[in-house]
């Protein structure tokens, strides 16, 4: 039995296990604490002080999501002092915050707004300080548009940046009346080492911090009669996105948002995932090929281990922090990238569409998308691949702004071509889903066998550990491969960049020897991503792995090279793996970019 | 010049001649005896908090940690209070031993003084004071090193865990409390922090023993203290006085004859009006103060003083929890506009249940005590504010 | 520019490269240069391995880690209450005059810059300034212009 204190809240005894909160004590008993500062996924602040309760004995209220609950405390939450001190710290959150609530993007879905709903804030109080106080708004960022003048000075963001991501391109500065939230020397966010991972964005309570949006161009670009507007829908969407629509965390709902797209009047539904699982083919061969140059030919100028490159958040922060590793990046594109390149040659070329006017949409659970699509190298098809990326959250509000009863949608599916999909494609949602669908591939391909794991199912890189490794080993293959006969093929898997950190030192440091690590740059991976629907917490993350693995096992094909479609387009197309026309359209290189 | 009523007292500035067989003697001596000195002396922290000395160090020596700490809190920043300068100036051996008794005590090998950048021009002096210090401590035989650390300008880093905060390279935001220092402090190790003035309080028990000083002051206040004595009186300086005295005597002695309010223990401190002066006792029974006692005759005007105070506030705040940084803006601002006329004098009642709830409801001492003045000052001197 | 890699270097060495040793590191940027420019911290930055929003949201936390240029001599005249009521408003405006900037602001030569800040710690010997490192107090006109003078002529 974990050792137990016993304390009373409201009157009610409770018992919680030593060393949690009176917050965490008063949510076992169903009473409701508001809170702001206090985020599960982040160490605690106590700087908001909207949580404070009443100790009996203490002279002073306590913060309750700092306070440890001990034993015989008794508490109150709900006193005229407690009521009194939490209304004046939402007045005074109030007096700084710019309170135009319809000009702001998060009307509706801030939690200071909540708070002055619940306790029926008409009037202010206090003096209005907005308008002393020299707000900036930073929207040079392609991804996340920075307004002080939303700020509460919570520090979730600081915390997230430097705890969750181990980036700290947001911190605080100055002191007093002066505090605030601030990149390096107050410069742009575009011009620091935020890698747009949007992380901040999703746990920002007010509209502080938000993805730029595009939503207006998207519908402009449907509008117009002149364009083909094609949208593609990223694996981790399809899990989450009903969350924004009133539905439960882990409810599935690819049909009906291939439903929505089709309603809100994209000329063709198409799907990331079909380029997921060509992600897989060039990048399996691409690993397989390093191998046998690295450790065959012992060709020095070859890197391992080799590092996935779809999450593009993983690859601004290795860029910015460890870019003597930029060749142990896959050059393969993320499938974003990829479906671009495609959609503007193949797909144009299949439609006989001119590509100048195909507008290109993505909807990502990405704020840092945004970025990957603006950058000046995806262009390869000779125009910008994908012109708009959109999160989960703006599809959300495009859905609303249409008036769909989202729930009551039926089920539909992609159009074709590059429509088509696989459980392998799919898990790309997940941490771990990439190394999963490419040991499937490529175990088989070397081997002519499946992977030996019960229903193909690669537990050991599944779950939530911040680092897990697996490894397997390479026995009874084909003769073509037999090169690779008896090696130990040894993977890792990291999720959030605090981790990917972790893992980068130790190969700095020797301690690692991996041949292929799969990095996601947001906790949790994709169905994490700084794009998904708001709140995003350990436990909504499990819930979206839990579906995301669900829908996998529910698909008809589960390996990427079983895609009849990629197998298509490799022979109307590609040619093969890492041939002529891949090398041109779906790989890329990466640029240094500064430390500090 | 009138009869000196009020005791004074000379411990903390007499030389000591004896001071070397001092360290050696009380470091030969048992924990538990020198424990039971500062225990039994009665001697609370002089910094402000009043918290009894022996016990913090009783409590960090009960800790198992191998890896502790002795930090003595020289970042006076408290308008009014000057007497940790003149300490450290005057008497720095007896600081550096009150620190190593301390770290005798607890089992530390470590002592830092955290001093206030606008104490700069000490340093020097004092790392020099330091060298013989330490080849002292190497002649008796005591394996304990005391390192200066410099504050840069920042109030808030006299409260105690932001201080560590600071000398851990961060800026100097106030922890949450529990833990206390004793438990983590600076590195997250026990830590005992005391006042430049306790460490050297604690030196000078270890040499007189408890009973004498035990036997200044009152049952709540036990001892004397360095008063720092500004404001409107012709005899400004540091005085070493016995505690328990009223304000009235204190007035009788350092007034200026035409005295209306005396702001004890600074901005963060109570302004007591004349009428209240006769029923004012100094020390944690009535008003406590870390020593800063301003005086202010009939000619001041109570508004200037609550305005220079709340702006410091506004200022000094580090900025992280809501009631503070915000409250100070607001109150500031409310005073003007009362004071402008732009609100009506019942908004002075608004801001004094705002100062209610920033003492409740502030993380740290700073925005917990600003109340104390601006109710003190309001309440007694309203129509200085309105008019 | 090379300067500053020398000095942070310099202080690195010193002081070490955690982040205990940011502050030490900071302080001997201000001794030597008066305030910290965005190369320095960057510099700081790369010495400690740490992230350069996070030293610059410590320096500018402090009052005396100045992070906009300052001149040769920082004078910083105490606000506090105490020194007020002993004339500090006036030795201000002497200041101002002789050094023709106003409060917060550097002369044109780079030599002085004038600031206020809190409580010094002489408030029995008020109004009191502080030019760098240096107290001085009991002012008066006179002292004022004897030390400026001197300042200006000598150093």
């Amino acid at each position: 039995m974990a050792n137990t204190v016993n304390l009373k809240i409201d009157g009610i005894d409770v018992s919680v296990e030593a060393g949690k909160t009176v917050l965490d004590a008063a949510k076992e008993l169903n009473i409701h604490i508001p809170t702001l500062c206090y985020h599960e996924d982040l160490c605690v602040a106590g700087n908001c002080r909207v949580c404070v309760v009443e100790q009996e004995g203490a002279r002073n209220l306590v913060a309750s999501c700092a306070m440890p609950a001990q034993e015989g405390m008794i508490i109150h939450t709900n006193t005229h002092k407690v009521r009194n001190a939490r209304r004046h710290v939402v007045e005074l959150l109030l007096s700084e915050h710019n309170a135009d609530c319809t000009k702001c993007y998060k009307n509706k879905n801030c939690e200071l707004q909540d708070l002055a709903s619940e306790m029926v804030i008409n009037e202010h109080m206090f003096t209005d300080l907005v308008p002393i106080k020299n707000y900036t708004k930073d929207q040079q960022s392609p991804s996340i548009i920075k307004d002080d003048s939303r700020c509460i000075r919570c520090q979730r963001c600081v915390r997230t940046c430097s705890e969750l991501q181990h980036v700290s391109a947001l911190g605080v500065a100055y002191k007093g009346d002066h505090m605030k939230i601030s990149t390096f020397f107050e410069n742009p966010m575009y011009d620091v080492v935020c890698t747009n991972c949007g992380q901040c964005v999703n746990r920002c309570p007010t509209g502080a911090l938000i993805e730029k949006n595009y939503i207006d161009q998207v519908w402009d670009a449907i509008y117009d009669k002149d364009k083909h507007v094609i949208v593609q829908t990223a694996p981790a969407t399809r899990i989450a996105l009903g969350e924004d629509l009133g539905m439960e965390p882990g409810e599935i709902v690819t049909g009906k948002m291939a439903a929505s797209l089709r309603r809100l009047g994209f000329d063709s539904v198409l799907d990331t995932d079909f380029t997921a699982d060509l992600t897989i083919m060039e990048e399996g061969t691409e690993l397989l090929t390093r191998l046998k140059k690295a450790l065959v030919d012992k060709d020095s100028s070859v890197k391992v281990p080799m590092f996935t490159s779809c999450s593009p958040g993983w690859i601004k922060f290795i860029e910015h922090q460890y870019p003597e590793y930029l060749e142990n990046l896959s050059t393969c594109k993320s499938p974003q990238q990829m479906f671009g390149a495609l959609a503007k040659t193949y797909y144009a070329q299949k439609k006989g569409l001119d590509p100048s006017k195909i507008v290109s949409v993505s909807i990502m659970p990405c704020t840092a998308k945004k970025f990957e699509a603006a950058r000046p190298e995806m262009r390869d098809s000779g125009y910008q691949d994908v012109d708009l990326g959109i999160t989960t959250r703006e599809l959300a509000v495009m859905i609303k702004q249409a008036g769909m009863d989202f729930e009551k949608l039926p089920d539909e599916g992609f159009d074709s071509i590059m429509g088509d999909s696989t459980g392998a494609a799919v898990i790309f949602g997940a941490t771990g889903g990439v190394m999963e669908a490419a040991l499937r591939t490529a175990y088989e391909l070397i081997t002519g066998r499946e992977v030996p794991f019960e229903n193909l199912d690669i537990t050991p890189v599944r779950g939530m550990e911040g680092v897990r490794e697996a490894s397997i080993k390479l026995e009874g293959l084909l003769p073509e491969w037999s090169f690779l006969e008896g090696v130990e093929l040894k993977t890792a898997v990291a999720h959030g960049l605090t981790n990917a950190h972790q893992i980068m030192e130790a190969i700095k440091k020797g301690e690692a020897n991996y041949h292929f690590v799969e990095v996601m740059g947001c906790p949790g991976g994709c169905i994490g991503g700084g794009g998904q629907p708001i709140p995003t917490t350990p436990e909504i993350r499990k819930k979206r792995a839990e579906a995301i693995y669900r829908e996998d096992t529910g698909m008809k094909i589960r390996k990427s090279h079983e895609n009849p479609e990629v197998a298509q387009i490799y022979k109307e197309f590609l040619g093969e793996p890492l041939g002529h026309k891949s090398h041109e359209l779906l790989h890329t290189h990466y640029t240094k970019r500064k430390r500090h | 010049m009138p009869d000196k009523k009020l005791k004074r007292v000379d411990l903390i500035f007499s030389e000591d001649s004896v001071y070397k067989d001092v360290l050696a003697e009380s470091l030969k001596k048992s924990n538990e005896d020198i424990l039971k000195d500062v225990l039994d002396s009665g001697l609370r922290g002089r910094g402000g908090a009043g918290f009894p000395t022996g016990l913090k160090w009783k409590f960090t020596s009960q800790e198992a940690e191998e890896e502790k700490y002795v930090v003595c809190n020289a970042d006076e920043g408290e308008p009014g209070t000057f007497k940790d300068r003149e300490i450290l100036s005057r008497v720095p051996l007896k600081v550096f031993g009150g620190m190593a008794i301390c770290g005798k005590v607890i089992g530390a090998k470590h002592g830092y003084v955290y001093l206030r950048g606008e104490y700069q021009f000490l340093k020097a002096e004092l790392e020099k004071v330091l060298d013989e210090f330490h080849a002292t401590l190497k002649e008796i035989g005591f394996d304990f090193q005391i390192h200066i650390l410099m504050g840069s300008g920042a109030y808030i880093c006299g409260e105690e865990s932001a201080l560590f905060e600071s000398m851990e390279g961060k800026r100097g935001e106030p922890r949450n409390k529990p833990p206390y220092p004793t438990i983590a402090g600076f590195r997250n190790k026990p830590t005992v922090i005391n006042n430049v003035e306790t460490l050297v309080y604690s030196f000078m028990i270890c040499r007189i023993g408890a009973q004498k000083f035990q036997e200044l002051g009152t049952a709540d206040s036990r001892g004397s203290k360095v008063f720092s004595i500004s404001g409107d009186t012709p005899i400004a300086g540091i005085y070493e006085l016995e505690l328990g005295m009223s304000l009235e005597d204190f007035v009788e002695e350092f007034g200026d004859g035409d005295t209306k309010a005396v702001q004890v223990g600074g901005a963060s401190g109570f302004c007591v009006p004349r009428k209240k002066f006769k029923d004012t006792i100094i020390g944690f029974e009535g008003v406590p103060t870390g020593g800063s006692m301003m005086l202010f005759n009939s000619s001041r005007s109570m508004y200037n003083v609550l305005k220079n105070y709340v702006e410091f506030f506004e200022e000094e705040s580090c900025g992280q929890c809501t009631p503070c940084r915000v409250g100070c803006q607001q109150l500031k601002l409310g005073i003007e506009a009362v004071k402008k006329g732009d609100k009506s004098a019942a908004y002075l009642k608004t801001l004094q249940k705002l100062a209610d709830t920033m003492k409740i409801s502030s993380k740290c001492g700073l925005g917990q005590s600003v109340a104390n003045s601006f109710y003190s000052i309001v309440d007694n001197f309203v129509e200085e504010m309105i008019y | 520019m090379p300067e500053i890699k020398e000095l942070v270097k310099g202080l690195a060495d010193k002081h070490g490269r955690t982040r205990e040793s940011l502050l030490p590191i900071l302080q001997g940027i201000i001794t030597e240069e008066r305030f910290i420019s965005d190369a320095a911290m960057t510099e700081v930055a790369r010495e400690l391995d740490m992230s350069a929003a996070l030293v610059y949201g410590t320096a500018t936390f402090y009052s005396f880690l100045d992070t906009k240029p300052r001149g040769k001599y920082v004078i910083r005249i105490c606000r506090t209450i105490t020194c007020d009521m002993k004339g500090k408003k006036q030795i201000i405006k002497t200041l101002e005059d002789l050094l023709k900037v106003k409060v917060g602001e550097t002369t044109k030569d780079n030599k002085f810059t004038l600031l206020e800040t809190n409580c010094l710690g002489w408030c029995h010997k008020g109004p009191v300034m502080l030019i760098n490192d240096e107290a001085y107090t009991e002012l008066t006109d006179e002292k004022v212009s004897e030390i400026i003078g001197d300042y200006m002529k000598n150093k």
